[in-house]
């Protein structure tokens, strides 16, 4: 069948099946808006949790980013999914037991304080809108490569399946459609990387293969292979790549940690489950479903490297005869170039492409130095999409990879959106602004919030700013800055009070911010970094995205002695944390 | 709340807190000392194909963190019904 008609076919199948799903769970009260009624099974909670987490970064970008970086790519695979630890044992079962709707709702209440709730509301809206642009460029990018429509259009084609699923059934319909949209995305992620580990190294595992021997080189390793090759190329070595600093290694993988517990997107999803110890047992699932995932990524990555290097040195490496010759480039590069992910510069005569590490090229590139075509830029995101193609898979499974995308997108803008919603309608317009509003009207103000923020998403996704990569950065690092301190302080240090519980949010973000801009300029504006931005520049060579590390130190720094220089909180509020600290309801009290 | 109670709450929360600290113990264990610190010491044993340092950023870490979770659950769910606090 033709590869269009299929990707069509598969795409569409999906969405019949997504606004099937919505339509059969509507949301009739502010409860099943919010989190469901709180009757979710710990398990298909764990799945959608999968599904809201993994964004179009983990399914479309991650493995690329570790292919290109080795063993330095560790950093994203442990630190969001080490999340997941520090989620489950500090703040999912107590935030649960706490029993509301959202988390700017907890920090309002436990810290007794508008101002408080306010300044989360705020950290939650910088951190999910910047999340949900990514997103929604995620959705239009799959859809203008594979069905090659307009990318406007593939936004609006997006934008009307989350606004009918999300706005109808709020998390009550997102997360039924978040579980389709799990199963959807790891098949499309595991077959492809099933068929390569075997065509490959001959293990049906790629969590084996990747460990395992290469097919037909008798006992040679895919990683030595891959090792070698790499340092002939003129690059470092895959299993030991040095891209950052061990201290930036460190202080990276706990910012992504800290950050990924700080997301209020993913905590939320813990409020839906029935009792605290579902909570506790639905985080692990999540990661289950998750690990699934993460554990395939860097085989993935690292196969697809290989693959990609074979495939422009035919005859070996540092045998410039043999090297690929641009006319024969296989069709994956051509339709890559169409969108401009991947370039090749022509150098000067000769037919062949010549690849190796510009800034230290290896001693054989003397010879075809100037000579023939350079691949002048491959983007990182090609390589998962682009993954069954080079491979030579079957049609299916590309439009497989293509519904996974989408699938990605989808589900994470939906927990995103949602959490924007609720953070409006119900802790800004239920709990400061109007706190007469009716049960009907606030469902109403959240749909309202909702549609507003799915139009916003897409003109962002559309215009995006220049500087998103920058600023995902900045969401874990404000995240792990601001949110996550004070709500494991709000739970732990009972002495913590508003004043700590402000000043402690407010140094985190500050500071974060402010070395982010120090490096990036102040607002992205170009021009106006004050520091260079690499490792000379940084103070103590601490990179500006390991940052949120210092932060959420300052943070919880400036909480405490603040805490202890002014009065305790009320004896209510004392009496909030130690049931908070308790499973059961009745538990506490008496 | 009367004083026995309050006493037992105490005791419940002291015992989390040290269940917490051990898993927490584990977690940087296998989240940062073996695959970030001491990556390549580990490099020089081998499992299979991979350089175990490497093994460990890549796959190790993440299947510790996923029994760290469970364990935990396990284990809270048998500190609840000792100290009467579990759920119906």
């Amino acid at each position: 069948m033709d590869l269009k008609l299929m990707i069509w076919l598969v795409v569409g199948a999906t969405f019949a099946l997504y606004i099937g799903i919505a339509i059969w769970a509507r949301a009739g009260s502010t409860g099943e808006f919010y989190v469901a009624g709180k009757g979710v099974n710990p398990v298909a909670n764990g799945m959608a949790t999968a599904a809201d987490w993994m964004s179009a970064a983990s399914f479309i970008s991650m493995a690329g980013l570790i292919a290109f970086l080795g063993y330095s790519g560790s950093v994203y695979l442990m630190g969001w999914t080490g999340g997941y630890v520090l989620m489950a044992l500090l703040l999912a079962p107590y935030l649960r037991k706490f029993g509301k709707f959202t988390v700017p709702q907890f920090v309002g209440d436990r810290f007794y304080s508008n101002t408080a709730r306010i300044v989360a509301v705020i950290c939650l809206l910088v951190i999910s809108i910047t999340y949900v642009i990514g997103q929604m460029r995620g959705v239009g990018i799959a859809f203008s490569r594979f069905l090659e429509v307009d990318l406007l259009w593939g936004l609006i084609a997006g934008m009307t399946v989350v606004f009918i699923y999300a706005v109808l059934g709020g998390m009550k319909g997102i997360t039924y459609t978040q579980i389709a949209q799990y199963v959807v995305m790891i098949f499309a992620y595991t077959v492809p990387a099933i068929f390569i580990s075997l065509q490959l190294t001959g293990h049906f595992l790629p969590q084996t293969g990747l460990g395992g021997t290469l097919s037909g080189q008798d006992g040679v390793y895919l990683l030595t292979a891959l090792d070698n090759v790499l340092v002939d190329l003129g690059f470092t070595q895959y299993t030991t790549n040095e891209s950052f600093s061990t201290l930036n290694m460190f202080l990276l993988t706990m910012a992504l940690m800290i950050g990924t517990a700080g997301l209020p997107h993913v905590i939320i999803r813990f409020f839906t489950v029935p009792r605290v110890r579902d909570a506790r047992k639905s985080a692990g699932w999540a990661l289950v479903f998750i690990a699934l995932l993460y554990t395939t990524a860097p085989a993935v990555g690292a196969m697809a490297m290989y693959n990609i290097i074979n495939t422009l040195h035919p005859g070996g490496v540092g045998n410039t005869a043999e090297a690929m010759a641009y006319e024969d480039r296989p069709d994956w590069m051509r339709t890559w170039q169409d969108t401009g992910l991947l370039q090749f510069e022509q150098q000067g005569d000769g037919e062949r492409v010549h690849y190796y590490n510009q800034s230290n090229p290896p001693a054989w590139a003397d010879d075809v130095e100037g000579q023939g075509y350079r691949l002048e830029s491959f983007d990182r995101d090609i390589l998962v999409l682009a993954n069954p193609e080079i491979a030579g898979l079957p049609n299916w499974v590309i439009a497989l990879v293509a519904a996974g995308g989408i699938a990605a997108a989808l589900s994470t803008a939906a927990g995103l959106l949602l959490a924007i919603s609720s953070a409006i309608s119900h802790d800004l317009l239920k709990s400061v602004f109007m706190p007469n509003i009716s049960e009907k009207n606030e469902l109403r103000a959240g749909r309202l919030a909702m549609v507003a923020a799915i139009v916003l998403a897409g003109y962002l996704g559309l215009n995006p700013p220049g500087f998103a990569a920058e600023v995902v950065a900045l969401a874990f690092g404000l995240a792990a800055s601001s949110l996550f301190p004070v709500l494991m302080l709000g739970i732990f240090y009972k002495r913590m009070n508003k004043q700590g519980a402000i000043t402690g949010m407010l140094v985190g973000i500050l500071s974060t911010l402010l070395y982010i801009f120090l490096y990036k300029g102040f607002f992205f504006f170009p021009g106006t970094a004050l520091l260079a931005d690499n490792a000379d520049g940084w103070i103590l060579g601490i990179a500006p995205q390991g940052f949120g590390t210092i932060g959420a130190i300052l943070n919880v720094i400036a909480a405490v002695v603040v805490s202890k220089l002014t009065a305790p909180p009320p004896k209510e509020i004392q009496d909030l944390v130690e049931s908070v600290r308790v499973p059961r309801a009745d538990a506490a009290t008496s | 709340m009367n004083a026995k109670l309050q006493e037992q709450r105490t005791a419940y929360w002291k015992a989390n807190v040290r269940i917490l600290v051990g898993c927490l113990t584990v977690w940087f264990i296998a989240g940062y000392i073996l695959p970030i610190f001491l990556a390549p010491v580990l490099n020089m044993v081998s499992l299979g194909g991979y350089p175990l340092g490497f093994w460990m950023a890549q796959q190790g870490a993440i299947y510790v963190f996923l029994m760290l979770i469970f364990f935990y659950a396990w284990r809270m769910n048998k500190l609840d019904r000792q100290f009467d606090v579990h759920e119906e």
